[in-house]
């Protein structure tokens, strides 16, 4: 009460200004925070549902599912059970999000960098401007394209020239074949490439010019400035990449239109394959009975959402680290 | 005051458009019956025609969405559409849970066994014994002497074949997987017939009728199945198959309909059981006329025999859906070969007739609906 008292005029008035809004904010404040708490809410029923759902598939099928190479919803003889592996499907996904990666995030980064640091801001916005717009096609349309236009291409131009270069590794042999594990992999990383140079590029833009400043004042060359940069955004970028990993993890339309939807441990990336999404995407729409088949799809679901959020959390750990080994030296 | 401007003007003419809206709404359109149906990919382009057509002629619309046979039996089953289309017969486990149901062939359909090899142009001979061998990849490559004994007159080349077949769920997978194993013992035994195969690793999946045949011309010495008018009209190389008479047949509109109307002999009444049909025609108990296309079969259209177990079914309703239906096998056919697909032979349409007359409302046939 006496701190009030002491208090200038005006600040009486703003304290009455807020006894007026206090209401006011008070309902806003609890209005975003539901919102907010709506994502827990939504995630776990997803989760809920989704367990739910394909609990028959685990009761019936328990670990083999994870381990099991066959799929064969509807088997020959009526007697015996339908049997469900997702094996093949979990190494598809694996593999092709790695293609993706290896491929996409270097020119990603690329991007990014040319876009923060190396060009001036006229060109720069009009560079984002298409790489935003390249993050706005349909995935259906990448699938049309990589049909139509991606497979030919690398069919001709390709893919002869690298079996014959690096055609000693097993990852390159066997029969060309147009729809392939690679060429979903390369459809793939051209997809993540918007978003994942759009954030990298905000991470560089949002590096304090400082930063930058004392590099120069240091003699360091453009190239030795970017790499500061590079360092300084390193979580963000961390994260950039995990989204994008996220997004080529869980692509459904353009990869089940190229990777060659076959149900196959694959050893060479030139042969077919299939994705966890892509099974899902083939399958679900007429997958009516046996009720174990609906069951075992949503089990592929769930291993795609259990591997979301693994990845997630890694990305998060490597973050963690990483930023705290900074914070030790000081930097931040 | 700009901002109070636009935003008078923006209510002004959202209110000007929900006012013209509800008056068109309300005066233009005077409540058209609607109907709904649901099913079979395959009729799906020539059912949307009919619907135009309809529409045009009476003013009844016709929703038909093209879901999947499996997926049409369902809401068919569940009573949820007015109408269903399937490529195969309901089969009896699920014509128990819907009692009533007539079965209506609309259309024809073949499945075409493509393939793409330089220098080869369409007519290659198959019996069903070899594709079963091809698919199941016993034979791998194309000079392999039970291929070079079909085909004396080509020179097959020493390459490898790679095997395509449909990723997505699929009736025309399940026509002819029930061909190959009714032809192969092997291929019963390890495969069956299903809409979805567990096909050996090395093959190509494509999703959809085009998926697939963009798999066959894209990869040299490919062999693949498709949709008959799907081939005819990306006009990919297809083979002639051996049927039940030994001859080897092309398919075309008309060695399918030598197919229908050798089946149409024993054609189950429209209320009863046509799994005996089977997901293709299985001509060895009807003497097969030479010329028949061995993997052919009907898209049926599924109403129930007494309309008014649906609920929201009205006799105007019920009206024009046995209309349509009517209609769809009689003019409506005159669209089929436009659309690449094959017309009912009379003998059908005449076993439709006799079906659609005991459709009932309430009890009450309506055999009056024009």
């Amino acid at each position: 009460m006496k701190t009030k008292e002491k208090r200038p005029k005006f600040l009486s008035n703003l304290r009455s200004i807020s006894k007026r809004k206090l209401s006011g904010d008070l309902s806003f404040k609890m209005f975003v925070t539901l919102i907010a708490c709506n994502i827990f809410i939504v995630l776990g029923l997803m989760f809920f549902q989704i367990i739910q759902n394909s609990w028959l598939s685990i009761q019936t099928y328990g670990i083999g599912f994870l381990v099991g190479k066959t799929w064969q919803p509807f088997p020959p003889s009526s007697s015996s059970l339908p049997s469900f592996g997702a094996l093949p499907l979990i190494w598809g996904t694996l593999v092709t999000s790695a293609i993706a990666l290896v491929l996409g995030v270097p020119v990603s980064l690329g991007i990014s960098l040319a876009l923060s640091e190396f060009s001036p801001k006229r060109f720069s916005y009009f560079i984002s401007f298409f790489v935003e717009l390249l993050a706005a096609i349909p995935s259906v349309i990448y699938g049309l394209w990589g049909i139509f236009v991606l497979i030919p291409f690398l069919q001709a131009n390709v893919y002869p020239y690298l079996q014959a270069v690096l055609g000693f590794l097993p990852i390159f042999q066997g029969t060309i074949r147009g729809p392939s594990v690679l060429t979903g992999g390369i459809i793939l990383a051209i997809m993540i490439i918007p978003t994942v140079s759009a954030i990298a590029r905000d991470v560089f833009a949002a590096v304090p010019n400082s930063q930058r400043e004392a590099a120069i004042a240091l003699g360091a060359t453009r190239w030795e400035k970017a790499k500061v940069v590079m360092s300084y955004g390193r979580s963000g970028v961390i994260g950039a990449i995990m989204l994008g990993l996220g997004r080529a993890m869980g692509e459904t339309m353009a990869i089940t239109m190229v990777i060659g939807n076959s149900f196959n441990l694959f050893s060479s990336f030139l042969e077919p394959g299939s994705t966890l999404a892509s099974i899902i995407a083939n399958e679900f729409t007429e997958a009516s009975s046996p009720p174990v088949y609906i069951s075992a799809l949503m089990e592929v679901g769930l291993i795609l959402l259990a591997l979301a959020i693994a990845v997630n959390g890694l990305a998060r750990l490597i973050i963690w680290r990483s930023t705290r080994k900074v914070r030790e030296v000081g930097l931040v | 005051m700009n901002y109070k401007i636009v935003a008078i003007l923006e209510g002004i003419i959202l209110i000007s458009l929900i006012a013209g809206f509800s008056i068109y709404s309300l005066y233009f359109t005077s409540q058209p019956i609607r109907l709904s149906g649901a099913g079979a990919t395959f009729p799906a382009p020539l059912i949307q025609k009919w619907s135009a057509e309809f529409k045009d002629m009476t003013g009844t619309q016709v929703n038909y969405e093209g879901i999947g046979s499996g997926g049409g039996v369902k809401q068919f089953t569940d009573k949820t559409i007015d109408f269903g289309a399937s490529d195969p017969p309901m089969k009896d486990s699920e014509l128990s849970t819907a009692p009533g149901t007539l079965h209506i062939p609309i259309t024809i359909g073949g499945v075409a066994v493509v393939y793409n090899i330089q220098g080869i142009s369409k007519g290659l001979n198959f019996t069903g014994e070899a594709l079963a061998s091809i698919f199941s990849l016993d034979i791998t490559r194309w000079n392999d002497p039970k291929l070079e004994a079909l085909n004396p007159g080509s020179t097959l080349p020493n390459a490898d074949i790679v095997v395509c077949h449909r990723s997505d769920s699929s009736g025309t997978t399940k026509v002819f997987t029930s061909f190959l194993s009714d032809e192969s013992a092997s291929w019963n035994t390890t495969y069956g017939a299903s809409n979805v195969i567990n096909w050996p690793p090395q093959t190509i999946g494509g999703k959809g009728n085009p998926g697939v045949a963009a798999a066959v011309q894209q990869n040299q010495n490919s062999i693949g199945y498709v949709e008959l008018s799907y081939a005819l009209q990306s006009e990919i190389p297809y083979g002639k198959i051996q049927n039940a008479a030994s001859r080897f047949t092309e398919p075309t509109t008309e060695t399918l309909a030598s197919a229908a109307s050798a089946v149409s002999l024993i054609l189950p009444p429209g209320n009863a059981s046509w799994a005996s049909i089977g997901s293709y025609f299985n001509l060895h108990t009807v003497e097969e006329p030479n010329d028949a296309y061995p993997i052919t079969s009907f898209s049926y259209a599924l109403v129930y025999q007494e309309l008014n177990s649906k609920s929201g079914m009205t006799l105007d309703k019920a009206k024009a859906l046995t209309w349509f239906l009517w209609w769809a096998i009689h003019d409506g056919q005159h669209y089929a070969l436009g659309l690449s697909y094959v017309p009912l032979p009379q003998i059908v349409i005449t076993h439709n007739e006799a079906t659609l007359k005991t459709i009932s409302f309430n009890g009450q046939q309506i055999n009056n609906w024009t």
